[in-house]
């Protein structure tokens, strides 16, 4: 008898979700965003005027900025504390491929950021619902906001899951920020070599572009705060962005862990 | 002719040392080794001979610099060897947030079980590794000699027909010591084959077929633990004590050595009756005789002797 090589990444995601779950870290950093989500509203109520506007921002923020610090410290170790702790040695004796592993193990974690993010999303819900505001059509944009988080964060996961492969949890940190960072300018990046008019600069800055991560794009909060509706274009095309951009990578970080060598 | 149960044909690993790795450390230098199905196979060495690095290499976690091996008939590198093998890590570590239980039931997974199959094995091998009772326990809380169990109970849970155990007795007390013998004893009457590395000599001279000792990476010697050691009588040792506390004669005095109340004396084979004649004329009493063969432990020993200067250079090499 034996298990289906689609069925195995599940096993392993299954028992990442587990880890996660039994991970008190975690539940500190949900307790933190739905603490800034609740801070929100006192926010919002010295705000005259704008409390919807300031309340979304900051919950979005907060969902957003707690989604990236879980997406990243977890990340990084996800591959790398499996082979330091010498785990992987008994399941890599399995009839499991490792890049069966590596998938399992990214999926546990995106599915642990989606779940996590749906309770801050729900809390993010509960703050409007306390100031007595009505929920209105155009509220829809909040969860197409969560949504792109949600695209963001599985990049940034697959970045740090692609840095744990060779590295330590301590550059794969400095690596993943640096990409993301840049990545959110990615933009001006190409812009300022559009401004520069020097031919070797601007395709220097259009490689550059084309190989970062765009996260600009998965920015939906202004719209989501003025209650403006996000062209279903974007949708589809920041998913398919996402999905490609993430194959990628764990195509290149499975690639990279297939030939590495266990300590 | 049957197939071996492993076959391992010029296997040899290097490391590469310094940023650019441009230099490297030989750990195991081309191992030519084949194992029976059924046999149990201890792999002696000491620190640092390159067991562990075989062992990685059988499993697929390191790969090799060059040379094959196959178990059972399939390359190490055929993902469908790993259904046929079993294996225990040396100090095993697993994930400390689950249970004994839950850890079975994890990797009984990966080899396609239903429900009902998976938690009966689970029962089962827990029971067989005397963790019944600490299966619902976190392995956080589990101490060595637990983790060194479950981790059998984990290398053996899908009934392989090869089991490699890295260092099997390390970290166990006595009782612990004497439950791994009797599940390796088990798995060799069920006929699976045994390759378990070892630094405890008397475990692999008492249930060992065979043995292989491996020093700086490079195999010494393979053979069972009755060959590959002399079975020429190296001398006689007889037991004696002196009648009513007498002192004892001068010529035995200077030869015998004391034990208490008693005196042992080692003679070669050929002046044993020389040597019984003058003890029963100084009138003491023959407790027992006995035939000294060098051990397993000698011959070991011997061999790691010759290779320590070796070894000091392969350390010298990696600083």
């Amino acid at each position: 008898m034996s298990a289906s090589p689609v069925f195995l990444p599940g096993v392993v995601a299954v028992n990442a979700f587990r880890e996660a779950v039994r991970d008190r870290v975690l539940y500190n950093l949900i307790f933190f965003a739905l603490m800034m989500i609740g801070a929100a509203i006192f926010v919002g109520q010295i705000s005259i005027g704008i409390e919807r506007l300031v309340i979304i921002n900051l919950g979005l923020s907060a969902i957003s900025v707690f989604g990236l610090i879980m997406a990243i410290f977890i990340g990084v170790g996800l591959v790398y504390k499996e082979m330091e702790k010498r785990t992987l040695y008994s399941l890599l004796s399995k009839p499991v491929r490792r890049w069966q592993f590596l998938v399992g193990k990214y999926a546990g974690l995106l599915l642990t950021l989606a779940v996590n993010t749906s309770l801050m999303t729900l809390g993010l819900g509960a703050a409007l619902y306390y100031v007595g505001r009505p929920f209105v059509r155009s509220d829809f944009t909040i969860l197409v906001a969560v949504y792109f988080i949600l695209l963001e964060l599985a990049l940034v996961t697959a970045l740090a899951l692609f840095f744990s492969c060779f590295s330590t949890p301590m550059l794969s940190t400095l690596f993943t920020l640096g990409i993301y960072i840049t990545g959110i300018f990615a933009q001006d990046i190409r812009d300022f070599g559009i401004v520069t008019r020097n031919p070797v600069i601007l395709n220097i800055t259009r490689v550059i572009y084309y190989l970062l991560p765009n996260f600009h794009n998965f920015n939906a909060m202004s719209a989501a705060s003025h209650g403006f509706p996000v062209p279903h274009e974007l949708i589809a095309q920041n998913t398919l962005y996402a999905l490609l951009y993430v194959g990628v990578v764990l195509i290149a970080a499975a690639a990279i862990f297939s030939r590495r060598n266990m300590k | 002719m049957a197939t071996p149960a492993i076959e391992i044909q010029g296997l040899t690993k290097d490391y590469p040392l310094g940023f650019w790795g441009h230099k490297s450390r030989r750990s195991l230098d081309n191992l030519n080794l084949q194992v029976e199905e059924g046999e149990v196979f201890g792999f002696l060495g000491p620190n640092g001979a390159g067991k562990t690095t075989t062992l990685k290499l059988l499993m697929g976690l390191i790969f090799p610099t060059s040379g094959t091996a196959r178990v059972r008939g399939k390359s190490i590198e055929d993902i469908g060897m790993h259904r046929e093998v079993g294996f225990l890590p040396e100090q095993p570590y697993f994930y400390d947030y689950l249970t004994g239980h839950e850890l079975l039931d994890y990797f009984a997974r990966f080899f396609g079980y239903g429900a009902a199959e998976r938690t009966e094995r689970v029962k089962r091998f827990l029971d067989r590794v005397g963790l019944t009772a600490a299966g619902g326990v976190q392995l956080r809380k589990y101490s060595k000699g637990m983790l060194q169990r479950v981790g059998i109970a984990q290398a053996i849970l899908h009934d392989p027909s090869v089991v490699f155990l890295d260092e099997p007795m390390s970290g166990l007390d006595p009782v612990g010591r004497r439950e791994v013998r009797d599940i390796i004893l088990d798995l060799k009457q069920q006929g699976r084959t045994v390759f378990f590395s070892t630094h405890i000599l008397s475990d692999a001279e008492m249930l060992c077929d065979r043995v292989a000792v491996l020093v700086n990476g490079k195999l010494q010697g393979v053979g069972a633990p009755g060959e590959i050691v002399s079975l020429e009588v190296q001398a006689i040792e007889i037991l004696f004590e002196a009648r009513d506390g007498r002192p004892l004669p001068q010529n035995l005095a200077g030869r015998a050595t004391r034990l208490g109340a008693r005196y042992s004396l080692q003679v070669p084979e050929a002046e044993m009756y020389a040597t019984l004649d003058q003890l029963r004329a100084s009138d003491v009493r023959i407790l027992s005789m006995q035939t000294l063969r060098p051990t397993l432990e000698d011959y070991f020993f011997r061999l790691v002797g010759g290779g320590k200067n070796a070894s000091h250079a392969v350390e010298a090499q990696t600083r």
